[in-house]
């Protein structure tokens, strides 16, 4: 797999390591009254679609940025990559 | 038909036509006690059990493709209780002991072969941590000997003991470890459950869940709605998405692993063995090819292809533990999907839902499992509470903090 990374192109996916499923930017909070259950689908539960999977990849040997990738689970083509800063930041803004 | 060496015998001398299916092909019925959903060596581990040791009867298992063809089909066949932790271990050797007297009770020539697994060693304190895990071991009635770095140059000579970056000090040995026919369990279970009338019923995709008011009734399949009083999901590799038609997410990740075979070799490796300074592991096949492995491509798949960068990992692994292996040609490898659990260990339990019972998330430890894990899913089908030796499988172990985490890597699917 080739990532195409916003900022430096295509990259080889080995250049990258996997976190796992990109709600993990939406971290809960922990004064909400629900926090324990909100962690604990936000921790351990995971949507694992065959399909369309948005994802956090991080670039360890290359510019140490996180991305979060658009890749298709069952034929692993990616259809979009995006800096995870960026959606970090539009979330908030939404918030 | 019972199968016996005279049986063999008198089809060889009357041009083997007298020998039947091993199982039935029934049609599927409209209503069932037991659904059971996935054909797999666990389900149809299962299906037997209900039926032989608990006396139930009217059983269906439900299997989108054909018997054999899913993951007990695309395993490395090893069979091993060397686990540490208190969660695991008992059940794991409870799996040792099922598969030491699988054929004589399913009649079926399943291949188990006791040729051991040694877990070599490279550090003072990789040493240290394997003489605890030998010891956890016996606690739970398993066997284990800790073997200096004589005793591996006896029985592994080939070993690259004097590598300047990991050399070779000594292994976990546990000779009651080895492999098995991989198919030759689905096929054993399947004819065994077969003639005590549990229905196998191939081509058979469940479609969605009949939930009325919180209580599971039934499936909907390719071949028409199946109404039933218990159903079982046992789809490992397709647990989420067979589940979230049922409305229920899982702390689960699928992720592919590669598998390796080479071209049949000479008896070459005695048994099992593992690398302690990177993750591979070997055995020969009784055909003669090596069939070794290592670590998962990393992200989420459901392709059942990986990618050549784990290949290249793989084969650098094999070449620091045995550098004979370079020699080899590979013939081929695969890819599997593993149900990945958030702390590497698996589920066996009842849902929210009442009726629904899930078995799944077994990551790399699946095959080893399947007669252990068909018996406790059988017993919690039966009786409605867990075995003794699976009570730590409980779905609701995330959120009570109650996790069985071998290597501790916490919840990081990917790193178990």
């Amino acid at each position: 797999m080739r990532i195409n990374h916003p900022l430096l192109g295509l990259r080889d996916a080995a250049e990258f390591t996997y976190l796992g499923d990109a709600s993990l930017l939406n971290r809960p909070d922990w004064q909400d009254t629900n926090a324990l259950d909100n962690f604990h689908n936000y921790v351990y539960q995971r949507d694992n679609p065959a399909g369309l999977h948005h994802e956090l990849w991080f670039h360890e040997h290359g510019d140490r940025s996180w991305l979060v990738v658009h890749r298709n689970t069952l034929t692993h083509e990616i259809v979009g990559v995006e800096l995870a800063h960026d959606i970090a930041k539009s979330q908030r803004a939404n918030r | 038909m019972r199968y016996s060496a005279a049986k063999i015998f008198w089809q060889g001398l009357t041009g083997n036509r007298g020998w039947t299916p091993a199982w039935r092909d029934p049609e599927p019925q409209r209503e069932y006690d037991i659904v059971i959903v996935g054909g797999g060596g666990h389900g149809l581990a299962t299906a037997y059990y209900l039926a032989k040791k608990y006396g139930l009867r009217k059983i269906a298992v439900l299997e989108k493709g054909w018997i054999g063809g899913g993951n007990v089909g695309r395993n490395t066949t090893i069979i091993r209780s060397n686990y540490l932790l208190p969660g695991n271990e008992p059940f794991y050797e409870l799996s040792m002991k099922l598969w030491e007297g699988l054929e004589q009770e399913l009649n079926f020539n399943t291949m188990v072969s006791q040729r051991g697994i040694v877990n070599l060693y490279h550090t003072d304190s990789q040493r240290d941590s394997y003489a605890r895990r030998g010891n956890a071991m016996r606690l739970a009635g398993a066997d284990a000997v800790l073997l200096g770095q004589s005793e591996i140059r006896q029985l592994c000579p080939f070993l690259d003991f004097d590598n300047a970056r990991f050399p070779i000090k000594g292994g976990l040995l546990q000779k009651r470890a080895g492999t098995a026919r991989h198919d030759g369990v689905a096929w054993g279970y399947a004819r065994a459950a077969d003639q005590l009338g549990v229905d196998i019923i191939q081509n058979c995709e469940v479609e969605g869940f009949q939930i009325e008011n919180g209580v599971c009734r039934g499936v909907d399949t390719a071949r028409g709605p199946i109404r039933a009083r218990k159903i079982a999901v046992c789809v490992a590799g397709s647990s989420s998405r067979v589940m979230q038609l049922a409305g229920l997410r899982l702390p689960i990740e699928s992720h592919v692993l590669q598998a390796f075979v080479t071209e049949g070799l000479k008896p070459l490796i005695p048994g099992v063995i593992t690398f302690g300074a990177g993750h591979f592991y070997i055995s020969q096949s009784d055909k003669g090819g090596l069939v070794f492995g290592g670590d998962l491509d990393g992200y989420n798949s459901y392709a059942q292809r990986g990618n050549l960068a784990v290949v290249e990992d793989v084969c650098e692994s094999g070449m620091a533990v045995m550098p004979m292996i370079g020699r080899a040609r590979m013939l081929r490898s695969w890819g599997g999907v593993m149900d990945m659990s958030m702390d590497g260990s698996p589920i066996i339990d009842k849902t929210p839902i009442e009726g629904l019972f899930f078995n799944g998330g077994w990551c790399y430890s699946g095959f080893k499992a399947t007669p252990a894990s068909g018996l406790c899913y059988a017993h919690l089908i039966a009786s409605g509470e867990s075995h003794p030796t699976a009570a730590a499988y409980r779905l609701d172990r995330y959120r009570r903090g109650a996790l069985i985490d071998e290597v501790g890597t916490g919840a990081q699917p990917n790193l178990h």
